[in-house]
């Protein structure tokens, strides 16, 4: 779960990490009043991806006038698919000079890795790839933490040595997000130093890893509602489907991660785009299937399905089962194309006849014919 | 003959008495394997699907001298069960368990530091087989013929897809394993593939990565440095949009690194024929 800025920032905040005043805003009166009680403020779009500020997502207003402006531009604005439902209006912060610090997972160490640079406010792929050594980075035992005296090497490595104390506390406070909270990102970027020489986040990104959302229903509860993003997938996840929207027309049901990944790359080598990725997952029940479907015909761009299926623990007469119920079910029109293969195979095959389903022989021909019959059809 | 798990293996079921346990306990047991003991703590003492339960491992262990383990229990008790088995003494820990935590499994790769000669497969993860000998997990017995080509995979469906494309051509494999596709994981590509090269009875390789990290970038280096086994590299996710998760795979695109292309690239650099499709793998092996 990717949190807002503004949730992010509230989640620092309960950690003892010090963040600007600021207001969340849904219309521009909202953000003209926020500019009123707060002074200056920064406009900031609430998307959950980065690069905002360079699509136009952050405006600075003076008067409550500016930031009514600021907010009609940016609410409704789209930013790499996201379309911003509101923004947070916050103190603009006298900047002295500004710090990066962030945790995440370092997959090939498979480890946390925290980075610390003095070369804060830009995008820190682009400072690690053009002054790698700029970057001060400690891979903190996951039992115990980071200890003082690691954290004291780390900030005099980032030639932040001045700020020690401060910057360690702060550090520790933003670790705890970690153990805490399972997130796998746990990034302020800046961190602001004040003229008068305090420490304040001035961006927050925090992501907090799915497979631990058990843990933290609480966070669930307060900002998952929150989180406005593609219809599809905000119904998909509603109904427990494994689903991402994409851009094209043909939309895609499989079983597993790999099998899906592959049955796209098919659908594009024939020359068609998939609408989305869906996954079934491993021993998928006809329900599942029912649903995958009616989440996939809610997409009116949608020309043609094709599901891809190879059965190990799935089975392909539960399958075959669903498919024909939904499609039933859902008054499917659109052309359908079928590969089912592996455990009850036979079963399934027979199933999808029966009800005028013509099963294909393997994945590249079922590709082919649904990138086909689409064409047809558009 | 094969790597990882051969006619020695005995193996210990963590979860026996569940659903998932007790219905993969019987497939593991119908094609041969050894499976000596099964824990269930408070079910201690009784026997279930013909095998003796414990309560813990280590007196599964004690009793037995079982080496390996499969893991069938609850996200929330699976990173425990990973570090019991290995605390009681087993080789070879396979973790089928989908949706284990990521900060848990950082805890426990940190903990197995301290049992060097403890390996692990997963979690998330469909296991390994030995086609004629044995298996721990769930991959099917019946997609797969005893032979030479050792297949490794991050991708459960698609292990499943290339093992039942070979066996029906009639290239036998020597050991399938799936290594799983969590960001943070237990054997690499590299680890299993320098075992299936150390394994006389393996002549050819089939790797099956996806998008995401670099494991698939560190095994085309240790292949370009040298190989005899005869090798078809297959990457999935190659027209997947950057900065997409696509399911718990744990397929993310960052950057440059870990796309498909960098990937495939990598293997082609290492002189490793690379398929577009699974359809091709079969063909390309001959």
């Amino acid at each position: 779960m990717k949190l807002l800025e503004y949730q992010a920032k509230e989640v620092l905040a309960s950690l003892g990490i010090p963040i600007p005043p600021g207001k969340v805003a849904r219309t521009p009166d909202e953000a003209a009043a926020a500019c009123r009680e707060l002074g200056p403020i920064a406009v900031k779009a609430q998307v959950p991806v980065g690069g905002r500020g360079k699509a136009g997502g952050i405006k600075l207003a003076k008067t409550p006038d500016e930031a009514r402006a600021a907010a009609a531009q940016i609410i409704g604005m789209d930013i790499k698919g996201f379309k911003v439902p509101l923004v947070y209006c916050e103190a603009a912060l006298e900047i002295e000079r500004e710090i990066y610090l962030g945790f995440t997972v370092d997959r090939d160490a498979r480890a946390n890795i925290l980075m610390l640079s003095a070369k804060g406010g830009m995008d820190i792929e682009q400072v690690a790839e053009e002054s790698p050594d700029s970057i001060a980075r400690l891979y903190p035992n996951p039992w115990r933490g980071p200890l003082d005296f690691e954290l004291n090497q780390l900030v005099y490595k980032a030639e932040l040595g001045p700020l020690a104390r401060p910057l360690a506390g702060l550090i520790k406070k933003l670790y705890r997000a970690i153990p805490d909270l399972d997130a796998v990102t746990a990034e302020i970027n800046p961190l602001v130093v004040t003229k008068t020489g305090e420490l304040v986040a001035g961006d927050a990104k925090l992501e907090i890893d799915e497979n631990a959302a058990y843990r933290h229903k609480d966070l669930e509860q307060r900002f998952g509602s929150m989180l406005e993003g593609d219809v599809y997938e905000v119904e998909a996840k509603k109904r427990g489907l494994t689903y991402v929207s994409l851009d094209g027309e043909i939309g895609i049901i499989g079983n597993g991660a790999g099998l899906c990944l592959s049955t796209l790359d098919l659908v594009q080598r024939a020359g068609g785009r998939a609408a989305n990725f869906c996954d079934l997952g491993g021993g998928a029940k006809a329900e599942v299937v029912e649903n995958a479907l009616a989440v996939i015909l809610m997409n009116p761009r949608v020309k043609g399905v094709l599901m891809n299926v190879f059965g190990g623990i799935t089975r392909g007469d539960e399958v075959a089962k669903g498919l024909v119920t939904a499609r039933d079910n859902l008054k499917m029109q659109l052309p359908l194309v079928v590969r089912l293969s592996g455990t009850k195979e036979e079963e399934g095959r027979k199933i999808l006849k029966d009800n005028g389903i013509e099963p294909e022989g393997n994945a590249w021909a079922a590709a082919q014919k649904i990138v086909q019959l689409t064409r047809v059809t558009a | 003959m094969s790597i990882l798990l051969d006619a020695s293996t005995t193996v210990v079921v963590q979860g026996i008495t569940g659903r998932e346990g007790s219905f993969h306990t019987e497939q593991m047991q119908a094609m041969g394997t050894r499976v000596v003991a099964g824990t269930s703590p408070g079910k201690g003492g009784t026997k279930h699907l013909g095998v003796p339960v414990f309560n813990t491992v280590a007196d599964a262990v004690e009793a037995t001298g079982a080496n390996s383990s499969g893991i069938f229990v609850p996200p929330p008790f699976a990173p425990d069960a990973i570090m019991e088995a290995a605390a009681a003494g087993i080789k070879l820990i396979v973790c089928i368990t989908e949706g284990v935590p990521i900060q848990d499994m950082i805890r426990v790769k940190d903990f197995l530091r301290g049992y060097p000669s403890a390996r692990l497969l997963g979690a998330n993860c469909p296991g390994l087989i030995t086609p004629g000998v044995g298996k721990i997990g769930i991959i099917p017995q019946r997609l797969t013929l005893p032979g030479h080509v050792g297949l490794v995979s991050r991708s459960g469906t698609l292990t499943y897809e290339v093992g039942s494309a070979l066996s029906a051509s009639g290239i036998g494999q020597s050991t399938i394993v799936g290594i799983g596709g969590d960001p943070v994981l237990g054997l690499t590509f590299t680890d299993v593939i320098a075992s299936f090269e150390k394994d006389p009875e393996t002549t050819h390789l089939v790797v099956i990565g996806e998008i995401g990290g670099s494991d698939e970038e560190r095994a085309a280096e240790l292949l370009g440095r040298g190989t005899r086994l005869k090798t078809v590299a297959f990457i999935s996710g190659r027209t997947a949009p950057e900065g997409k998760r696509m399911g718990h795979a744990g397929a993310i695109i960052s950057g440059n690194r870990g796309t498909a292309k960098s990937k495939e690239e990598a293997f082609r650099k290492a002189g490793v024929a690379v398929a577009e499709t699974t359809d091709q793998i079969v063909g390309m092996l001959k």
